[in-house]
């Protein structure tokens, strides 16, 4: 009986049939479009990586490098030094990421151990992606005209009464390493808490519970138990905080004051691989741009490595709890 | 039976006084005090967003008028003037960014989660659009303009939005991917039963019963990439001209756009120019978070389904 009624509907309804001839070339060209253009993603980050090593093939070859412990800038002469630069592309994103890391973190622990009532607690979290939303060039406004005048007086008191301590040795004259570490930090903390709070909340309840029956406080099972467990998925959202703080460019080119200049202060004005890259390249002419494109390659390569551990990490983590639970 | 009789027993020692939740206590009193901090430090967090919010309405919004939307940049001493050639100019460069990106994305995941999910390239693939998340977008531009203006002989839109497409393309991919592979497998399988061909499969039922998920990336990809400075700096420029002139549309010109206008302006010591800035960051993020919306929106109603 069943075969029969197979059979009939197999002979009344068209839709269920082999394929054709035409439909199976177009099924084969369709497989190879796909593949194909799934290999240009490779290619592209090939040609990427290519393309920025071969034009600055012939500064690495004429300075070598020393271009990377030299300080002077001066196009005049031809000399140019990158270490200014990375200096104040480390410090800047260093600092930004330690005030960021600890907000980060602090946010996580809240938003994943059940502190706030739920509605709060949605506010809070769409608060902070809406944070991760906003364009970096609108962050860098709103450090020239809230973030600077706001700690204008703070930094003032810092030089005046501390500035035998090195970081507040100089004045702030305006843009300077803080405030634009202070708005790195806004824009590292939502990587930061979004990917420790999945981290966080990928630890097994069981853990949790175990600990809490032990008589441990809140804080201990978050500091004894929640922490250590996540700890590599938590450091690879601050690897990938500080991959975003490092290769961060338009905050940094509009406060951090783009003078080459190497200083411990705080408040000194600095400036960043990125930052010389946004600024100089639209005019730069020969050896200068040469050099350039040899920025654009040390900043590639530690971006690079920086993010792919940081991957790598935050994949090995998700992986290694799934043992656990 | 007797268990629960010793059981009584052995609570009878316990001081029920000293199992009271109280501040005296040092390890309860820590706890409290690291909550209070927590939350303190969460508060203290959402702080930069209502101030960022907060100017944006209060300097942008005063200055926000038909003549600064339909506007072109003023002269350094002018009065008046606006940013709607900007406007026109990101949200050309961001359409020819998703031209580019979009079906190149969307096929490549096709490939990620249909054709060939646990293949060599798939990883490879995988790994290549995560490296491409974390490309400073600085390094787009340096890219374009290698790639597009020394070859095209100058700055253009078209290189504004291939700086653009780099950026937006591992977004489309990563999301395509997972948009994709939430297609239950049993749509599928039913299709092939029926004697579909793959390509079949692909185009009739998996494409548009991911379309909304597809939607989502795509709209986040236009978002970040409708905010994006850097890479413009030095493929597409400035202008103060409109891209339309005399009639027609020229493209290879430089071009503008509100990213780098809010950067031009932000800079400059003339108050009008200033206030431009703030209202186009102000008109910059509303269009920034109508995209945001729309594809959370567009995932939400998914979920219900």
């Amino acid at each position: 009986m069943a075969t029969s009624t197979l059979s009939i509907h197999a002979a009344s309804d068209p839709i269920a049939r082999p394929p054709t001839r035409a439909e199976r070339v177009t099924n084969r060209t369709v497989r190879f479009v796909t593949r194909l253009f799934a290999w240009s993603i490779i290619a592209l980050v090939t040609d990427i990586v290519l393309e920025i090593a071969w034009t600055a093939r012939p500064a690495v070859s004429r300075f070598g490098l020393g271009l990377l412990v030299h300080t002077t800038w001066d196009t005049n002469r031809d000399l140019f030094g990158l270490l200014p630069a990375i200096w104040g592309t480390l410090y800047s994103s260093l600092l930004g990421l330690a005030i960021g890391t600890v907000f980060g973190l602090a946010i996580a622990i809240v938003l994943s151990q059940d502190f706030l009532p739920r509605p709060i607690e949605t506010l809070l979290k769409s608060l902070i992606e809406l944070l991760a939303a906003i364009p970096s060039v609108v962050y860098g406004l709103w450090g020239i005209f809230a973030v600077i005048p706001a700690i204008r007086p703070f930094a003032a008191w810092c030089t005046e009464h501390l500035g035998w301590i090195p970081i507040f040795g100089t004045p702030l004259r305006g843009p300077g390493l803080l405030p634009a570490s202070i708005v790195l930090a806004v824009m590292v903390l939502p990587t930061v808490s979004a990917l420790s709070r999945d981290a966080l909340v990928a630890v097994p309840t069981k853990l949790k519970e175990a600990a809490y029956g032990l008589g441990a406080t809140r804080w201990e099972t978050i500091l004894g138990v929640l922490v250590p467990t996540a700890i590599t998925g938590i450091a690879g959202s601050v690897m990938l905080g500080f991959g975003r703080a490092l290769g961060e460019t338009m905050a940094l080119a509009m406060l951090v004051g783009n003078a080459n200049t190497l200083s411990v202060s705080l408040f000194s004005p600095a400036t960043t691989l990125a930052a010389v890259l946004a600024l100089d390249f639209p005019e730069a002419k020969g050896a200068e741009a040469q050099v350039l494109m040899y920025a654009a390659l040390v900043l590639l390569a530690i971006t690079l490595a920086v993010n792919i551990a940081g991957t790598a990490i935050v994949t090995r983590a998700s992986r290694g709890l799934r043992g656990a639970r | 039976m007797s268990a629960p009789a010793e059981i009584t027993r052995a609570f009878e020692d316990v001081d029920l006084g000293q199992l009271e939740m109280s501040l005296r206590s040092p390890r309860t009193l820590l706890s409290a005090t690291l909550s209070t901090l927590a939350i303190g430090a969460s508060v203290v967090a959402c702080v930069p967003l209502l101030s960022v919010l907060s100017m944006l309405v209060y300097r942008g919004g005063q200055r926000l008028s038909w003549t600064a939307l339909t506007g072109t940049p003023p002269a350094a001493f002018a009065a008046g003037g606006g940013f709607g050639n900007a406007i026109v100019g990101t949200l050309t460069m961001v359409g020819i960014a998703a031209i580019l990106s979009v079906p190149t994305g969307v096929l490549a995941a096709a490939y990620l989660a249909l054709f060939g999910p646990d293949t060599w390239t798939a990883s490879a693939v995988r790994f290549a659009a995560r490296v491409l998340t974390g490309l400073p977008s600085v390094l787009a531009g340096v890219f374009a303009y290698a790639a597009v203006v020394l070859t095209t002989g100058g700055f253009s839109a078209p290189a504004g939005g291939v700086a653009l497409a780099v950026l937006m393309l591992p977004t489309v991919v990563l999301t395509a991917e997972d948009a994709i592979r939430m297609v239950p497998a049993r749509m599928k399988e039913a299709a092939i039963g029926m004697g579909a061909t793959d390509a079949q499969v692909l185009w009739r039922v998996v494409l548009p019963t991911a379309m909304p998920g597809i939607l989502t990336g795509v709209m986040l990809a236009v978002a970040r990439a409708a905010g994006e400075t850097a890479p413009l700096l030095f493929t597409a420029l400035f202008s103060n001209y409109w891209l339309v002139s005399g009639g027609r549309v020229d493209l290879m010109e430089p071009t503008a756009s509100l990213a780098v206008l809010i950067y031009n302006f932000s800079a400059m010591p003339f108050p009008n120019q200033v206030e431009l800035a703030w209202a186009a960051a102000l008109v910059l993020v509303v269009l920034v978070l109508g995209f945001n919306i729309a594809g959370q929106m567009l995932s939400r109603n998914r979920h219900r389904r």
